[in-house]
């Protein structure tokens, strides 16, 4: 079943992070972006739906999006930490952003040449969505990072605090190895290492260097803030059971 | 025999296709390209529908407007999501980009992707064709649209964006 194993962790990345980015609707500190938080989450948890359907498909157990979703605990989920850590302010937010879309977009285009139709399909979709999420992203990384003096230092201390998280996403736990439906996520290093690069050279940011990598999520060790967001999250669906529109 | 299943499959076709977009009503499934066809199996139709954006609201309504539409014909009805190939704007036909820009928005001007990702393509206003126009936000309305202005004629407008 490694191939229902590497399915949840992408779609568990993209569900976690796409509610962290939810939680912005009406909070964002304009308009504009209170337009681009929620759309940006859109994108992440319409991915995770399709991710989570066909894992069930694959699973053959019967359990639906909404099971897998909304059904399992902590202990059950497979995301990296880098998408479950706390949104921090608008910095944080938008370099997290930032580190997941400029992973995402090179595996979704590895995908597109997947031997699996339904991966194909979901990356074909994906791949432009994670394009414009780097741009959008990548375009505050620089303007806050390259701004004034205290954009500057808000934007240095958010890479100081998330940049440890970053080397989960080129992990695969072992029961998801080996998947010749999906890319592997290693090679998407020197892309990845690339595109921070770049934008870090315009904002003016050092990359730091980690000495103790943050890992676990995906063999389901999670931090303390997962589970209040699940709990969040979850609690509607586990209220009322069964309950459609 | 075939003939009666093509002429039912026709007209299936016609009553599936003229279901407006719920968001953008001024262009039907049909236009857009998201129905990608429609047949009868065992008596009853089934429509292939193909989503836009990954996260669109709109999908479930979408289908649910479909088959609502084919059993109005006088069909059994059902949805299939078709996902693969994936949805492009490319898609949308020539008679759809006309309606959206009679109805002041901007038709997607060329396939998204890496091409377009740390540049804006030029966007002309749907109301006075100036291309001197600036994008006020990468985001709009809905999760298929972005928000610019025309210097040209000062009208804001919604741009549909490639993908």
């Amino acid at each position: 079943m490694a191939l229902f194993e590497a399915l949840l962790e992408l779609a568990d990345d993209h569900l976690v992070l796409g509610h962290r980015v939810s939680e912005w609707c009406g909070h964002a500190p304009m308009l504009e972006e209170d337009l681009a938080l929620p759309n940006m989450a859109l994108d992440l948890i319409g991915s995770a739906r399709s991710l989570y359907t066909y894992a069930g498909e694959v699973e053959g157990a019967g359990r639906d999006e909404d099971a897998l979703a909304y059904l399992r605990d902590e202990t059950d989920y497979r995301n990296c930490l880098l998408v479950e850590r706390p949104n921090g302010d608008f910095a944080q937010t938008m370099l997290r952003q930032f580190y997941f879309a400029a992973f995402m977009e090179p595996y979704w285009k590895a995908a597109l040449e997947s031997p699996d139709e339904t991966v194909r399909g979901i990356a074909g979709k994906a791949v432009k969505e994670m394009a414009y999420h780097i741009r959008h992203s990548g375009e505050w990384v620089i303007r806050l990072g390259d701004g004034t003096e205290e954009s500057a230092r808000r934007m240095a201390e958010a890479v100081e605090e998330l940049h440890r998280y970053t080397d989960e996403l080129f992990h695969t736990s072992e029961a998801a190895s080996g998947v010749a439906a999906l890319p592997d996520r290693a090679a998407m290093r020197p892309e990845w290492d690339r595109v921070i690069g770049d934008i870090f050279a315009e904002a003016k940011l050092t990359i730091p260097e980690v000495r103790f990598p943050q890992q676990g999520g995906r063999e389901m060790r999670h931090g303390e803030a997962l589970g209040h967001m699940l709990a969040e999250m979850q609690v509607t669906h586990r209220a009322h059971p069964g309950a459609v529109w | 025999m075939a003939e009666a299943a093509t002429m039912e499959e026709a007209r299936a076709w016609e009553a599936a296709a003229a279901v407006p977009d719920p968001e953008v009503p001024c262009v039907t499934v049909a236009d857009l390209g998201i129905l990608r066809w429609v047949r009868i199996e065992n008596g009853a139709a089934v429509a292939g529908v193909t989503p836009t954006y990954s996260g669109c609201p709109a999908t479930l309504a979408i289908e649910f407007a479909i088959e609502q539409a084919l059993r109005e014909a006088g069909f059994e009805a059902r949805v299939e999501r078709v996902m693969s190939p994936p949805w492009t704007t490319d898609w949308i036909t020539e008679e759809g980009r006309e309606k959206l820009r009679d109805y002041g928005i901007a038709p997607p001007v060329e396939s998204g992707g890496k091409a377009t990702l740390f540049g804006a393509p030029t966007v002309a206003c749907p109301r006075c064709g100036a291309t001197d126009t600036e994008r006020l936000s990468e985001f709009g309305s809905t999760p298929c649209k972005a928000h610019y202005r025309c210097r040209s004629c000062a009208e804001p407008f919604d741009y549909f964006k490639c993908l």
